[in-house]
């Protein structure tokens, strides 16, 4: 009989134990102050992040970590909001994310975050798409299929804007990206908004035309890398190498050589894409190829106009928590020091420090 | 010497053990959630009770800032008019076609294995079908969750007319029932509270249903809700809207069994 009262016991231990050992990997967030020697960075497929998954691959990103003498570890991510939200949660140091998705997910959820490198911004690759006519007023009484509180909603709003309408004119009806092509064959849909690849496959369809796009609103949707500001700081080593990593990769992906086709031919088949398709959306993208270029975007007047109206879609649609009563609640500090909004809880910052090294050749 | 299988606790215990799993797992969270929180004040991954608390009652009484509806009752109202009509359309196709093939050979041959066959397909795969043919609005939700559902309940009710005793079928015949007279008056009483029973089963399925078919596209809902608000992570939203959920879902499956023991005494007694 006491024979079998031991098993049952260590069911309970085990029981117990694996209930602390969950507890425990919930209960410690990581980004402590200290000084680390190992990174993790997450990614998600997007065509201006598609040089990471690169980098990882061909060892760019390895070389760059061991000439600072630390590891890092690209890691993809199928799901982007997924990504995002476990950057969040503090499993990775660093995330691919849009600059309003930075400030609505980690920023607003009090995590500090820094955008360390300026990638692109999308020019084109984001758009506003009816059905059988071409002028936007027409938009007005529709249901609208986008996928809601994303940089799509955004593009709407500024669409919306742009023709003296706003959101009470029409219906937002919130679609996922990954059935928003499906939608769109559906006979009762009359507009979407979305972002490539998907942009691209309603291209093809007849009566489908794209009546505003990103380009309208060059520099406002910007595709970054985005740190812990305390790891970062504690660890000017991972900026280093992240930024000469990201450099060395632009450089290799540029221009008409048969290396950088071969780079891109590797990105367009990562993104499940061919080498025409992967080209087609970097030219509805702004990369910067040149850090000179992202240094002086940064420093340019656009991030501080982009944010101040990225912050107040935000607080409009409650995207900054329930404790913010204004859209001040969250400071954004730019590149030249200046802040908009909340001096005092500053948690999304512009740093433009490591591009300025890359730029002069200081890495 | 009494083995374990032989021991049941007595009656103060049964509660508190009934309890004891609950209790555990509020309090694991309450210490994590408060060392989180003592790290960073806005984590958002583990919110504070009380933080659930007023989201919670914030959504109920509190109109939304942007549509000036009350959230809550909005999402809620909007889900359970899909349930309902999900659920009640795919009883109604599950009694008829089930009675039929179970009782009728013809319709048996004709109809028992297109409808295993359509069990077999797994409705979320058929969902970009669902949406061309019939629209992104209510009623491909509403057909999701009866294309989900309601074979699983026409198979059953099939089993049940066919596990019927052939000497009740035998008696009906020689007092000169004909066959419309033995559906109403003999198999439809029996597989009534079957019916009950296989759409409780049915019931978490088409919970599933519903929230993939809101997630998908939608304007309200408390699926909806959910996937729009995780996008930025408010679990102080979104768990008190999972405890919501899991209330609604059994308060009906209790509804159902009231029904089945009211108004089918007989059903339990029997199988008891």
């Amino acid at each position: 009989m006491s024979g079998f009262k031991r098993p049952f016991r260590s069911y309970l231990t085990a029981a117990a134990l694996s209930a602390a050992t969950l507890a425990g990997s919930f209960a410690a967030p990581q980004a402590l102050a200290e000084e680390r020697d190992s990174f993790k960075i997450a990614w998600s497929i997007y065509v201006g992040w598609m040089p990471w998954g690169y980098g990882e691959a061909e060892g760019i990103v390895d070389k760059w970590a061991d000439k600072y003498d630390i590891e890092i570890d690209v890691v993809q991510i199928n799901d982007y909001i997924e990504s995002i939200n476990l950057y969040t949660a503090g499993s990775y140091d660093g995330v691919t994310v849009t600059n309003m998705d930075a400030l609505t997910i980690p920023a607003a959820g009090g995590v500090d975050s820094t955008a360390l490198i300026m990638g692109d911004f999308s020019n084109g690759n984001d758009g506003v798409v009816l059905k059988g006519t071409d002028k936007l007023e027409d938009i007005e009484g529709k249901s609208v299929h986008l996928v809601e509180l994303s940089v799509s909603h955004y593009l709407l709003a500024r669409a919306l804007e742009s023709v003296d309408m706003s959101e009470r004119d029409v219906k937002v009806v919130n679609t996922s990206d990954a059935d928003i092509v499906a939608a769109f064959s559906s006979p009762d849909v009359e507009a979407v908004v979305t972002w490539n690849p998907q942009l691209g496959e309603l291209k093809k369809q007849g009566e489908a035309s794209v009546v505003f796009d990103s380009s309208e609103i060059p520099g406002e949707i910007m595709d970054l890398l985005v740190v812990n500001t305390e790891t970062l700081e504690d660890n000017p080593k991972l900026g280093k190498a992240l930024t000469g990593a990201w450099y060395e990769i632009m450089s290799s992906m540029r221009g008409d050589s048969e290396a950088a086709v071969e780079a891109r031919t590797a990105m367009a088949e990562a993104a499940g894409t061919d080498l025409a398709g992967y080209e087609a959306q970097l030219d509805s993208t702004s990369m910067f190829y040149d850090p000179a270029n992202a240094v002086s975007f940064l420093e340019s007047d656009t991030p501080a106009e982009t944010m101040e109206s990225v912050r107040q879609f935000a607080f409009k649609h409650g995207l900054l928590g329930e404790r913010a009563d204004s859209p001040d609640f969250v400071g954004i500090e730019f590149a030249d020091g200046s802040v908009l909004g909340s001096e005092s809880n500053v948690k999304f910052r512009f740093n433009a420090d490591y591009t300025r090294m890359a730029r002069d050749g200081e890495l | 010497m009494k083995r374990l299988i032989n021991q049941a606790p007595a009656a103060p215990w049964r509660l508190a053990l009934g309890l004891l799993p609950f209790v555990l797992v509020l309090l694991v969270y309450l210490s994590v959630s408060a060392n989180r929180l003592a790290e960073n004040p806005d984590d958002p991954l583990l919110p504070s009770i009380a933080a659930m608390a007023d989201t919670f009652a914030d959504v109920a009484t509190e109109p939304n800032r942007r549509t000036g509806e009350l959230t809550l009752w909005v999402d809620t109202s909007a889900s359970l008019i899909r349930l309902g009509l999900g659920v009640g359309i795919a009883m109604a196709i599950g009694l008829v076609v089930g009675v039929l093939t179970g009782l009728i050979p013809y319709a048996n041959r004709t109809f028992s294995p297109f409808v295993s066959v359509l069990s077999m397909i797994p409705p979320l795969a058929v969902l970009p079908i669902l949406f061309i043919a019939l629209g992104v609005g209510e009623v491909a939700k509403v057909a999701l969750i009866v294309f989900g559902i309601a074979p699983f309940i026409m198979r059953d009710i099939q089993q049940r007319v066919e596990e019927l005793p052939r000497e009740l079928l035998v008696k009906a015949q020689t007092l000169g029932a004909n066959t419309w007279q033995i559906i109403l008056r003999l198999v439809l009483p029996q597989v009534m509270p079957r019916l009950l029973d296989a759409t409780r089963l049915a019931l978490g399925s088409a919970w599933l249903f519903l929230i993939a078919s809101e997630a998908i596209a939608a304007t309200e809902g408390l699926g909806y809700r959910i996937f729009l608000v995780r996008r930025y992570l408010d679990m102080e939203l979104i768990l008190p809207y999972v405890m919501w959920i899991t209330l609604l879902a059994f308060l009906a499956d209790a509804i159902l069994r009231l029904i089945v023991r009211v108004v089918f005494p007989w059903y339990r007694a029997r199988r008891s």
